[in-house]
């Protein structure tokens, strides 16, 4: 289970006002979208999340209302999804394989070589807002472990010194 | 004339610079003035020699791998488009050691067709068995797959046919077809490589699948770590719908089908098929009670019929050569072939389809090559994060739902992650109950508290505390996690801990003995 708390404690009765606003037209285009289709709940927020980069915890309330669910419901969803975040990740997000085939071959010194290039630990965004290093459980590329997924693009066979490279070019993005 | 070059597009192959290497063999071939035909194929899965080109030749494909962009000017100088020899020349595919002694069906077309031409699909075999099925009764189609002996692959080995009887009997309507593809399996990728290389035969399974059991939609429920498998599929989905293969009148016939993807979102539970099914009806992954089972009540309430990516790849198979010839293949009550995949540290990763029977240390040993560090294999685990790690006293077991499951250890979805002698099995064991607890789905207590508990005793035993009182209690916390548990999660995330204590149990800081119990 994931322990993420999308509402900062004793906040859960506030309405829309409290949260730092987003852009609720985006969020009801896409919303206009799906409102009719069974099981909807997950690809909105998907379709949410990749157009603003996260769920913001504001969007809970207009989702909700939109699909006939509670507010409950959709935090309750978003909070058990590993996908799913609640604030901005870094410019770039890298995930980095922790699963047995990398283990195999180097997933736990590439995952601390990462974490000591960024100066932050998994699940962290580096201080420069670079970078974000998250653990994701198999990229189905075990025959080519250890693997890495940095901005939806797939690597295998990654070394200490090919990881530097990824980051390097990462860091260099706008 | 014009040669054809064929560059795998499968991830994989991707992942390590296939994209690269084609467009310098592009480029090079300008350069020379010399027409090609590049086509971007599935793959062969043989991912160490990844990307792996081929080069059709008169007497055949030829093949070179890896071949980085930078190795590329060398093979035009060597004269590759003619198949001229080279160091990373690996002649007549057809004939390479690791491909001669498979037995492929499942995944015959693997790296010989473009994963989204419908017409290299129909070449190679493609939509005989849809066609065949169409003409027959869907009782007798659902009895073709029960002869067949086809037992799901997606891990818990259910007898296909059967499952698919209980949905065909079922009254209500609409019923569904739900393809399992959230492939969570560290070690396994069998599910991507027909998604991405060879989608038609997934989608002409469910439309088969929905014939037999009087459904007329189906779900692909696809991992979110899959992109390239969820762009393939819904461009292959476009192509059915226009040339009337899915829609109003499938091939023609009264059987009207029609499917869509939906995308998890990072929860292995998910792959637990009443997980799977809450999270497409929009909820939290949590596991449901069975009875009722998904046969008769599942998705939105109704019949539905749950099957892994390659159980329902291998139906039209069956359909087009028969259940019998199908059941040819394999031993015991495990019959036809399986995909297995080899990961890990292995020299040779890949994949490896053959009947049920071949042995760990033939799959380890004659294909794999060893391990890829060349030091030795100290442990395997075989069958995914639940199943059990072995040690060498075992590797001569089969490859066969019974015989693994004597040992505690599983087919599964047909991974084997090789690890050689740097391993520290305590810290897989830890890592074990550490996987359990992350992705516990939360409804019950021995799965949701033992994890964490499991992972607290494993690190005080490591650090030596009160070492006899915390293994002793280690134990009875795996035991009520075995029987207590309501799914597989929490009551096999044991089995690679308890394997680990008893074949490592230096690993741990405890006294070395001889397992009770070997082959
Ligand atoms: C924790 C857990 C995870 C599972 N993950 C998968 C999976 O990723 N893919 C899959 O096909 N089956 C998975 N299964 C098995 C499914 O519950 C189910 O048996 C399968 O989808 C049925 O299809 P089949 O009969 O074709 O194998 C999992 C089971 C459990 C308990
Ligand atoms: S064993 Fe774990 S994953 Fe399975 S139902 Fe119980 S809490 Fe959920
Ligand atoms: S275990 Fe890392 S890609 Fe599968």
């Amino acid at each position: 289970m994931k322990n993420d708390s999308v509402l900062p404690r004793g906040q859960g009765r506030r309405r829309g006002p409290e949260f730092p606003p987003y852009d609720t037209a985006t969020v009801a285009a896409i919303l206009d979208r799906w409102r009719d289709q069974p099981g909807n709940l997950l690809p909105i927020l998907h379709e949410v999340q990749q157009a603003l980069g996260f769920v913001p915890p504001g969007a809970v309330g207009q989702i909700a209302k939109a699909i006939s669910r509670s507010r409950a419901e959709v935090h309750g969803v978003i909070s058990f999804y590993h996908d799913f975040r609640t604030s901005p990740p870094g410019r770039a997000v890298l995930k980095v394989c922790q699963a047995e085939s990398c283990q195999a071959c180097g997933s736990r010194e590439l995952t601390a070589h990462a974490e000591r290039t960024l100066g932050c630990k998994l699940g962290e965004t580096s201080r420069d807002g670079a970078v974000t290093i998250e653990p994701v459980y198999c990229l189905g590329n075990c025959a080519c472990s250890p693997a890495v997924l940095l901005d939806g693009a797939l690597h295998g066979r990654v070394t200490p010194a090919a990881l530097d490279r990824l980051l390097a070019q990462a860091r260099r993005q706008p | 004339m014009t040669i054809k070059v064929c560059v795998p597009r499968d991830a994989a192959a991707l992942s390590v610079g296939a994209d690269a290497t084609a467009a310098a063999i592009a480029t090079a071939a300008q350069l020379a003035g010399q027409t090609i035909q590049l086509v971007r194929t599935s793959s062969r899965g043989m991912f160490w020699l990844e990307p792996f080109v081929e080069v059709e030749t008169a007497s055949g494909r030829v093949g070179y791998g890896p071949v980085t962009a930078e190795d590329v000017p060398g093979l035009f100088a060597a004269g590759f488009l003619q198949g001229g020899a080279h160091p990373l020349a690996h002649g007549k595919v057809e004939a390479m050691p690791f491909l001669a002694r498979q037995e492929r069906l499942t995944f015959a077309r693997a790296g010989l067709t473009d994963p989204l031409s419908l017409a290299d699909y129909e070449a190679h075999g493609g939509l005989r068995g849809l066609r065949r099925a169409l003409g027959m009764a869907p009782t007798a189609v659902v009895e073709e797959v029960v002869a067949s002996g086809l037992r799901g692959r997606g891990g818990a080995g259910f007898p296909t046919g059967i499952k698919w009887r209980t949905v065909a009997g079922a009254p209500a309507q609409p019923k569904y077809v739900v393809v399992n593809a959230d492939e969570g399996d560290s070690g396994t990728y069998s599910d991507r490589m027909v998604m991405e290389g060879d989608p038609y035969v997934l989608l002409e399974g469910m439309a088969i699948a929905g014939y037999a059991t009087g459904a007329s939609f189906g779900y692909i429920y696809l991992r979110s770590e899959y992109p390239h498998a969820l762009a393939v599929l819904n461009e292959a989905l476009a192509t059915l719908r226009a040339r009337g293969v899915y829609g109003r009148s499938v091939l023609g016939s009264d059987f009207a089908f029609d499917a869509e993807v939906r995308v998890g979102a990072g929860a292995y539970i998910c792959g637990e098929e009443t997980a799977l099914l809450e999270s497409l009806e929009g909820k939290r992954g949590m596991v449901r009670f069975k009875p009722p089972l998904p046969a008769i009540k599942g998705l939105f309430g109704q019949p539905t019929v749950v099957n892994n990516v390659v159980s329902l790849a291998s139906v039209p198979i069956i359909l087009d050569r028969g259940g019998a010839h199908y059941a040819d293949f394999g031993m015991g009550r495990s019959r036809g072939t399986l995909p297995i995949q080899l990961a890990g540290n292995v020299k040779r990763a890949g994949l490896v389809e053959k009947a049920f029977g071949v042995t760990l240390r033939q799959l380890i040993e004659d294909y794999g090559g060893g391990t890829r560090s060349g030091r030795p294999v100290r442990a395997v685990q075989v069958g995914g994060p639940l199943g059990a790690y072995f040690d060498q006293r075992l590797l001569d077991l089969p490859l066969d739902y019974e015989a693994l499951a004597q040992h505690k250890g599983m087919v599964g979805h047909g991974g084997i992650v090789v690890f050689d002698d740097t391993v520290d099995m305590a810290e897989q064991a830890r890592y074990a109950m550490e996987f359990c607890a992350v992705e516990s789905c939360g409804k019950c207590t021995p799965c949701r508290i033992g994890s964490t508990r499991g992972r607290e005793l494993i690190e005080k035993i490591v650090r030596g505390e009160d070492v006899a009182r915390n293994h002793r209690q280690l134990l009875a916390l795996c035991d009520v996690m075995e029987n207590a548990s309501l799914c597989a999660l929490g009551g096999m995330a044991p089995w690679p801990v308890l394997s680990a204590l008893q074949y490592f149990p230096g690993d741990f800081g405890l006294p070395e003995k001889e397992p009770a119990h070997v082959v």
